[in-house]
């Protein structure tokens, strides 16, 4: 049985039609890119996934069971973490704080609770140790790099026992060396049991790390095959058009 | 390298005790509070004595307060500029509960916050759900709390307020005036929400990344509204302790304190545009707004140029901020 199965999704805005009869599946432990260019659909459909839109048709099932969601939050409590293109960090407060955002650990009773730095910076500092990632729990972010960032991120999917990993973009804009930096985190995720998607404009990332691609034109879907059995310039011509579909 | 920042320089260096209270202030504004209290008692011989330094506090309870209220605002990158009109008409309407309508004294004190927390709320909504920027919502309410608390008053002060509403405010227990007290209650359980709680955490955050505040689930607009009542109802307590210092609630009360409030909490590291805030930070802006008014009284200058030196003092601590953070950045 699949992780996560979409059966038929559609979404329209007004007259536009964003996703059109999309149905695809998630197993764990793969990571699957997400490929197509600007205004393919993949956003939207990620954001279906993420619980920040609802699809217009069609149907979500995680592990066999319907799942209707209303919130991001919803999402979350399903065990589907996003992680944001512009990484939804806060430059003012440390990495612990920021891998707790919104989930803050406190101590006390009833509506007497107050912040448990003592145990977010441990349980920070497990996770980055996990990632392998050099990060320190009480660094401010906005004196990290690129890389860091990312694992800040990425680090707050751990928080909870996530079982799907949307990324948006996590290689645009960070130099070479956090580009394989971050990769590694992707298959970090991967060997975790996790299913990753891994949405990305770079064709060396995806080929490097996922064990499928799925490709995305104009709200549709016209290709899911595994890496091993497609090229660049398939896929290249697949996004284009050039290749009407495989 | 700006290390003058300290939870910059503490989250580089060993944790501290001081860090681990979370005690971040700026030390700019230390050393600025340490350099007027030397000068003013080379300049002044009045100025060095316990009395005179039990005046300096009351005088800055109210301001400090205020400056509370303005930290937490400022935090989620708001600003409330109608402080001093809501000092005002919660301390009027506090003094009529109880000398026109003859209610019995705890009235004035809940009136007082309860108009307060108010006037906040619809600063809040339209905020937050109107979507009016804050500073245009808060120059509204600067007007109309104004306004209102001259209409119920015909521009009069009400004077003459019940025996524990005057002790509240002319009391002296162990011979420290009762709105020290307060101050003190206010700071350490203000302290304690910014920096401890989810409600003061998320205020910063707000003020830092809206959108990330929103992506992890945060009920932004709600807390919005809440940050304004608080800020609300500290304006609300500033007018109770005024009412109840001068005897009356005085419509004119609190006229431009709302410019030395925000210019104590950008003075203590609070950033104007949000995400960084500190509640002792402001503290010790306040005690420099109290120390600099009570020094140039002492030293007889003029109230005129005493409104240069506020709004001198202003623009000065947000160059000093900007600065600090372009050498930041580099």
């Amino acid at each position: 049985m699949a992780l996560l199965e979409l059966a038929s999704i559609s979404k329209h805005f007004g007259a536009i039609q964003a996703v059109n009869d999309v149905s695809l599946s998630l197993e764990a432990g793969e990571v699957t890119g997400l490929m197509g260019d600007n205004g393919a659909g993949k956003s939207t459909l990620v954001k279906m996934i993420a619980g920040n839109f609802r699809p217009s048709h069609g149907a979500m099932r995680l592990e066999g069971t319907e799942l209707v969601m209303h919130r991001p939050v919803d999402a979350r409590r399903h065990g589907i973490e996003i992680v944001h293109q512009d990484l939804a960090l806060c430059d003012n407060l440390t990495a612990a704080a920021n891998v707790f955002l919104g989930r803050e650990l406190r101590v006390g009773v009833g509506p007497f609770r107050i912040l448990d730095y003592a145990s977010m910076y441990k349980r920070a500092g497990q996770i980055f140790a996990e990632l392998k990632s050099e990060t320190r729990p009480r660094d401010l972010v906005k004196q990290m790099s690129g890389g860091q960032r990312q694992a800040v991120a990425i680090a707050r999917t751990m928080l909870s026992k996530a079982k799907i990993v949307l990324m948006d973009e996590p290689t645009a804009a960070i130099s070479v060396r956090q580009v394989a930096e971050v990769l590694n985190l992707i298959r970090h995720l991967r060997d975790q049991g996790l299913a990753v998607v891994l949405i990305s404009h770079r064709m060396p990332d995806v080929f490097s790390v996922a064990d499928r691609v799925i490709v995305m034109r104009r709200g549709r879907k016209v290709a899911d095959k595994k890496i091993a059995d497609s090229s660049p310039e398939e896929v290249t011509g697949l996004i284009t058009g050039a290749i009407e579909r495989a | 390298m700006a290390t003058n920042d300290s939870s910059t320089a503490a989250a580089a260096g060993p944790q501290s005790g001081l860090r681990a209270m979370r005690f971040s202030v700026r030390l700019e504004s230390l050393l600025v509070l340490a350099v007027l209290v030397v000068a003013l008692s080379i300049l002044s011989p009045y100025f060095l004595s316990v009395s005179n330094f039990l005046n300096i506090l009351l005088a800055t309870a109210v301001i400090g307060i205020l400056g509370f209220g303005a930290t937490f605002v400022i935090a989620a990158a708001g600003i409330d500029l109608s402080l001093g009109s809501v000092l005002a008409l919660s301390g009027v309407l506090g003094a009529l509960s109880v000398n026109a309508l003859d209610l019995p004294w705890p009235v004035a004190i809940v009136t007082c916050l309860a108009v307060g927390a108010f006037c906040g709320l619809i600063n809040g909504l339209l905020n937050a759900k109107a979507g009016i920027p804050a500073f245009i919502v808060t120059l509204g309410m600067l007007g109309v709390a104004r306004g209102l608390g001259l209409v119920f008053t015909n521009g009069q002060p009400v004077y003459g307020m019940p025996d524990p509403i005057v002790f509240l405010g002319q009391g002296r227990p162990f011979g420290v005036p009762m709105p020290v007290f307060v101050f003190i209650a206010v700071a350490i359980v203000a302290h304690f929400v910014l920096a401890y709680t989810r409600f003061g955490k998320y205020a910063q955050v707000i003020g830092d990344n809206e959108t990330a505040a929103r992506a992890m689930g945060i009920r932004v607009d709600r807390h919005r509204i809440a940050l304004y009542m608080v800020s609300g109802t500290l304006a609300g307590v500033a007018g109770l302790l005024f009412l109840a210092r001068v005897n009356a609630g005085d419509p004119t009360a609190g006229l431009n304190y709302e410019l030395t409030a925000i210019t104590a909490a950008i003075l203590g590291g609070t950033n104007l545009f949000g995400g960084r805030a500190s509640v002792l930070g402001t503290l010790i802006g306040a005690l420099v707004m109290g120390v600099l008014q009570n020094g140039l009284n002492l030293l007889a200058v003029s109230s005129f140029y005493q409104q240069m030196a506020i709004g001198a003092v202003l623009v000065l601590a947000v160059w000093l901020d900007q600065v600090n953070r372009a050498r930041g950045q580099r």
